[in-house]
């Protein structure tokens, strides 16, 4: 087992570097996952569809595609990645800011798909009784919205974490694959397995990357049998 | 309190139009289903937003489309209980009963909790969640949620009509609590007469989305016409009687009225309570002189002040007896051959067995020591 827990720190270094961008972009992809599922679960306008399109647009397109569109709009030279550079100091291009980026849109049309889903499944007369009690939309959709949608919550994060653990190509065309910076558990397999005498390293992070993601899909079992418990659903 | 309502709405190839005024303590919308009675309760919570119309509460407008006019239901302070409760399945019942508190300005507040617990005898749900609730109970939580809103109004939306007949006799007597120690006006919406007629203090009748009638429930009651069809049987005097006594021996209460003594079977009522008596049309007998050698209890004397023709071969014959308005429902033939006209001294005789617990109500299960 030694072999297995005997990591370089490089090999440390894009565990937790995995770790951390699929966080960020898990939790940056949430509030506004949540916005655009609203929006398309109940909102009734032109262009609803296209918007529809467009969110969906990382699941069908080649994540190469994706990133080098990334690239061109997110890049130094971008007019977004410009724009939000001079006037927020933010820099995605070669940055692990940049991989969660690309992570998080890879994700996020999964986690709008789960949330709606949950979103279109609530009881509407419920809020309607809310209102009756005095509650105006925003605390309605505080109050008995986000705790009725929260398996749908869990369940749309864990799929953006789990996208986010395993993105490779979308980030490796937008960010590279540098050591420390951009270099995820996909790239840093991917980068052992085109050298010789890699073999031990790919391994040991292709394990780590299963037991990652079978924590995350465990943990969301529980979280989520836990909330239905609580609110036994008839 | 004084609800004006005068609206008109459209909802598919159904058209509501209804206006009246009601200042009573209970007013029911009554009339049968697809009669636009919740579609006009959901005008009044602000669920529904009028094509046309003035809806005000005691002089507050809340929607006058002409002056484009609308106040959003969370800003009326109107209380809703659902036919289905609507209970929020992720608070406990003490959550759902605070909720609608946090909204309520503090200076506005005039519900306290142990208060309505207590009224409403739910102290030992407060820990459960609404799935663990019996239908009668999560009803009458739903009631207690609405009331700690500290509502202006109460509407209730058929509250009763998805429990079964034991569940209604459970919930009943808290509702005639909450008419009869709590100020809120209520209206409620229902398609039972036995409902309408125990807890009404006024009615107004919806027939396909129009006002039938409107007025005081011993008035409306009387109204055999205007019942739908299936519920005429059950149309008839409503009396506010008190018990005066039990007869032990026999298993009777006697009730006072105007009219006279009223026997009925035992009620678990003390001694002085209110008791609002229907009297079935159809149950009651018209004899012209005193009867004798007659099993029924029930006699009592007095005038013939109208004759109605009823459905079929029947008519309806309105007796006062001394300020009490009895209705007796007999046939044609009957009237003919007893030559009953206006103005025409009368017994009305009733059986004593002819009373349920659908025309007395039962007591409240407390006091039956009473």
């Amino acid at each position: 087992m030694n072999w297995l827990l005997d990591l370089t720190p490089d090999e440390w270094n894009a565990v937790r570097l995995s770790i951390k961008v699929a966080t960020v972009a898990m939790l940056f992809s949430l509030p506004p996952g949540i916005l655009i599922a609203l929006v398309l679960a109940r909102g009734q306008f032109w262009g609803k569809t296209l918007l529809n399109g467009l969110v969906h647009l990382p699941l069908i397109l080649p994540p190469v595609v994706t990133g080098y569109l990334l690239l061109l709009t997110f890049g130094k030279r971008g007019p977004a990645g410009a724009f939000l550079a001079e006037h927020f100091g933010i820099i995605f291009s070669f940055r692990w800011t940049g991989a969660a980026l690309a992570c998080g849109v890879m994700g996020f049309p999964l986690m709008v798909r789960a949330i709606r889903l949950s979103i279109e499944a609530v009881d509407r007369r419920m809020e309607a009784a809310a209102g009756t009690l005095g509650a105006n939309p925003l605390w309605v959709f505080a109050t008995i919205t986000l705790p009725l949608i929260l398996p749908g919550l869990i369940a749309g994060s864990i799929l953006s974490f789990a996208k986010a653990m395993g993105e490779f190509g979308a980030t490796i065309t937008f960010v590279s694959n540098i050591p420390n910076e951009t270099q995820t558990l996909p790239s840093a397999i991917y980068t052992f397995t085109q050298v010789p005498g890699g073999d031990d390293g790919a391994l040991r992070l292709t394990l780590i990357s299963i037991v990652i993601s079978m924590a995350a899909l465990v943990a969301s079992e529980v979280l989520a049998r836990r909330v239905g418990r609580r609110m036994d659903i008839e | 309190m004084t609800l004006i309502v005068d609206i008109g709405h459209r909802l598919g190839d159904f058209a509501i139009d209804a206006s009246f005024e009601s200042a009573g303590r209970l007013t029911a919308l009554f009339g049968p289903s697809g009669s636009g009675k919740s579609t006009l309760i959901n005008l009044i919570a602000g669920l529904i937003r009028p094509e046309k119309g003035r809806i005000a509460v005691d002089g507050r407008v809340l929607v006058d489309t002409a002056a484009g006019a609308f106040v959003p239901m969370h800003r009326r302070r109107i209380g809703m209980v659902f036919q289905d409760a609507r209970l929020f399945p992720h608070l406990s019942v003490a959550g759902n009963l605070r909720y609608g508190r946090w909204f309520t300005p503090a200076s506005e507040r005039y519900a306290d909790m142990d208060g309505v617990v207590d009224l409403l005898g739910i102290g030992h749900l407060l820990d459960r969640r609404p799935a663990k609730l019996s239908g009668g109970e999560k009803q009458r939580v739903a009631i207690g949620r609405a009331l700690l809103a500290s509502p202006k109004l109460l509407l209730m939306d058929e509250p009763l009509a998805s429990l079964d007949e034991a569940r209604k006799a459970e919930i009943l007597p808290y509702v005639e609590r909450l008419r009869d120690e709590t100020k809120i006006p209520i209206v409620y919406v229902s398609h039972s007469i036995a409902e309408v007629a125990r807890l009404a203090s006024d009615v107004v009748v919806l027939a396909q989305g129009k006002v039938a009638a409107a007025g005081p429930t011993g008035e409306i009651m009387q109204r055999l016409d205007l019942l739908p069809a299936e519920e005429r049987g059950e149309g008839g005097a409503v009396l506010d009687t008190t018990v005066l006594r039990h007869d032990e021996s026999f298993g009777m209460t006697v009730l006072g009225s105007p009219a006279g003594e009223i026997r009925v079977p035992r009620l678990a009522r003390p001694a002085g309570a209110p008791v609002r008596l229907r009297i079935r049309a159809r149950d009651v007998m018209i004899a012209t002189d005193r009867p004798e050698g007659l099993s029924a209890l029930n006699i009592l004397a007095g005038t013939i002040t109208a004759v109605r023709p009823g459905v079929g071969p029947t008519v309806e014959i309105a007796i006062d007896c001394n300020g009490a308005t009895v209705l007796a429902r007999i046939t044609e033939q009957s009237k003919h051959t007893l030559r009953l006209a206006l103005g025409r001294k009368v017994f009305a005789v009733i059986k004593t067995i002819s009373f349920d617990s659908a025309t007395t109500g039962p007591g409240l299960p407390i006091e039956a020591d009473g």
